[in-house]
């Protein structure tokens, strides 16, 4: 029987292992210390439980840390690592430095089910959900840990489809019992899945990005399908009713498509429909995918369109592009690595 | 899955149980909203359970909801529901949505169960001039085939990837959209099923020259 995996575990998870197992709760506790705090790899190392117990919790657990196999390092420091999960399924994580700061970009799904026209993970199609280990993993397993900075939940898979797994590795992530960082340093991105959304605001303090792309409902179902699903104006009504509180950030992420969402039209309408949110947007270049009908639009334009925003009154930011000789954005490595299942589809 | 972490359901009851292929349900329940063609509802067998989503498969005017799914036997929901009886409770959102239909000549593209929507759109008075094209691996899958052709014609158009017969297109739909000189780029193209179908199909539409503005796509999430 394959035994189970202790790491990802949040301290309550922990203490029904132990009480179970007949140690005392404390033990959890020690658990939680070794494996958050110290970082050790092992049962084996875990050096203030006994031996004894240490044996009898190697019988049914292990401390599992897949290595990555693969990185590649883009000539401005950005490094993308290649997880695997399971047999022929891979994950990406992105290290991002840029001075003081140093972020790593997390998946929290093998694929996506979402469909988004621009995306490359969404051409691999759905494979399943992280566990809170295999996202903490790409954390703790990072060479670069100790300059991590910041962590967003930008890579592949939407999180708040996941929502469960990506909550408990938040509070690994800030809890005393675990690394204890601040929510701050945390910013997990939606294409506005609100159900999910709602819950993730009440139960976690981290950040709020929100994939928006068009102002309008009827191109930006064209852009995202899931906009069919829960539409705009009532996500945008859901972060309006929410009390962010001064150290929480929501930030709206704007890909920028030649033609297509880069008009003074779509200006005006992002300052009617953000009006009395307070936020940033993110403007991003798009680098094309293949066979993608998309094209970014120019550096000029995506000034321009900076400047028509801020004169709005919108906090309007330029996300640098990194890594683009590594093709950093998600999905690009892994699909190239990806062997299709061989799934006889129905259709 | 836990896609649906808040959602507020309300409380209706199982008209009928109907087994319509292998494994494959028409669930019937007291309708007690208003709907557009193309919306879907939350559904959950108690309150505080996680709902899933489905299409709406009756049309605007009947008296019941109908929904239709398939079992998935790794999942939590689908057998507990195959087993409801006529009597008993469910917990359903009030519809929403708007994967609406038009009145126009769209082509429907569907898998399997993804036909829903476009069964209450038919049911809905809003098949004129519509082409069908329905994914499934055999005969069995092709649910509704003769109320679809009846109305439809030949613009009901199964693509049988498993079962040769010489009533369906021999092969999948996205042999059947890469070969089929009946695109135009006039149309909208609604296609529904799983996101790996519909990204797939939604690619070779591109390919084929339909703007990506003329695809509407419902993906069962």
């Amino acid at each position: 029987m394959e035994k189970e995996n202790l790491f990802g575990k949040t301290l309550i998870e922990l203490q029904e292992i132990v009480v179970k197992a007949g140690f005392p709760k404390f033990v959890a506790k020690q658990l939680t210390d070794w494996m958050y705090k110290k970082r050790i790899r092992s049962i084996e190392e875990m050096r203030n439980l006994s031996k004894p117990t240490r044996e009898k919790l190697a019988e049914n657990y292990t401390l599992n840390f897949p290595a990555f196999t693969n990185v590649q390092e883009s000539v401005d420091g950005t490094k993308k690592y290649l997880f695997p999960v399971k047999p022929h399924q891979f994950i990406e994580a992105a290290y991002i430095p840029e001075g003081e700061r140093a972020t790593l970009c997390v998946s929290s799904q093998v694929g996506c089910k979402m469909g988004c026209l621009f995306c490359m993970t969404g051409k691999q199609g759905f494979q399943g959900n992280l566990s809170s280990a295999e996202i903490l993993n790409q954390i703790f397993s990072l060479p670069e840990f100790d300059n991590l900075t910041n962590v967003v939940y930008m890579g592949m898979g939407e999180p708040l489809d996941n929502l469960d797994e990506v909550l408990k590795s938040i509070e690994i992530l800030t809890s005393d019992y675990g690394l204890a960082w601040s929510p701050k340093r945390i910013t997990v991105s939606t294409i506005g899945i609100i159900p999910a959304m709602k819950r993730f605001l009440e139960q976690s303090k981290a950040n709020l990005a929100v994939s928006l792309h068009s102002p309008f409902e009827e191109e930006r179902k064209k852009l995202m399908p899931i906009e069919s699903v829960y539409h705009l104006p009532k996500l945008l009504d859901t972060i309006r009713s929410f009390e962010f509180g001064g150290q929480r950030r929501v930030s709206f992420e704007y890909i920028m498509f030649k033609g297509e969402n880069d008009q003074q039209r779509h200006i005006n309408e992002l300052a009617r429909i953000l009006n009395g949110i307070k936020c940033r947007i993110n403007l991003i270049r798009f680098h094309p995918i293949p066979g993608t009908p998309l094209e970014s639009s120019s550096n000029e334009t995506i000034l321009r369109f900076q400047n028509g925003l801020k004169r709005k009154g919108i906090v309007t930011t330029i996300r640098a592009s990194r890594g683009e000789d590594i093709f950093a954005a998600c999905g690009l490595l892994s699909t190239k690595e990806l062997v299709k299942r061989q799934k006889n589809e129905d259709y | 899955m836990n896609t649906l972490g808040k959602i507020s359901l309300f409380k209706t009851t199982v008209e009928e149980v109907k087994e319509i292929s292998k494994d494959v349900f028409v669930l019937s329940f007291l309708r007690t909203e208003e709907f557009i063609p193309g919306q879907m509802l939350a559904l959950a067998l108690k309150p505080d359970n996680q709902p899933r989503l489905y299409s709406i498969a009756s049309g605007k005017e009947d008296e019941q909801y109908q929904i239709l799914f398939n079992i998935q036997h790794q999942g939590y929901l689908t057998p507990r529901l195959s087993k409801v009886k006529v009597g008993d409770e469910l917990f359903i959102s009030k519809p929403f949505g708007s994967f609406y239909g038009s009145m126009e000549a769209d082509w429907w593209i569907a898998a399997g169960t993804g036909m829903a929507p476009f069964l209450s759109m038919l049911k809905s008075g809003m098949a004129e001039k519509k082409t069908l094209i329905h994914g499934g691996r055999d005969k069995a899958s092709f649910y509704f085939s003769d109320v679809f052709k009846n109305i439809l014609k030949e613009k009901y158009i199964p693509c049988s990837s498993f079962e040769k017969t010489d009533d369906y297109f021999q092969g999948r739909i996205t042999s059947f959209l890469k070969k089929t000189k009946e695109l135009s780029r006039e149309r909208n193209y609604f296609v529904c099923g799983s996101s790996e179908f519909v990204v797939d199909v939604r690619d070779i539409l591109i390919q084929r020259g339909i703007p990506y503005q003329q695809i509407i796509a419902e993906i069962y999430f």
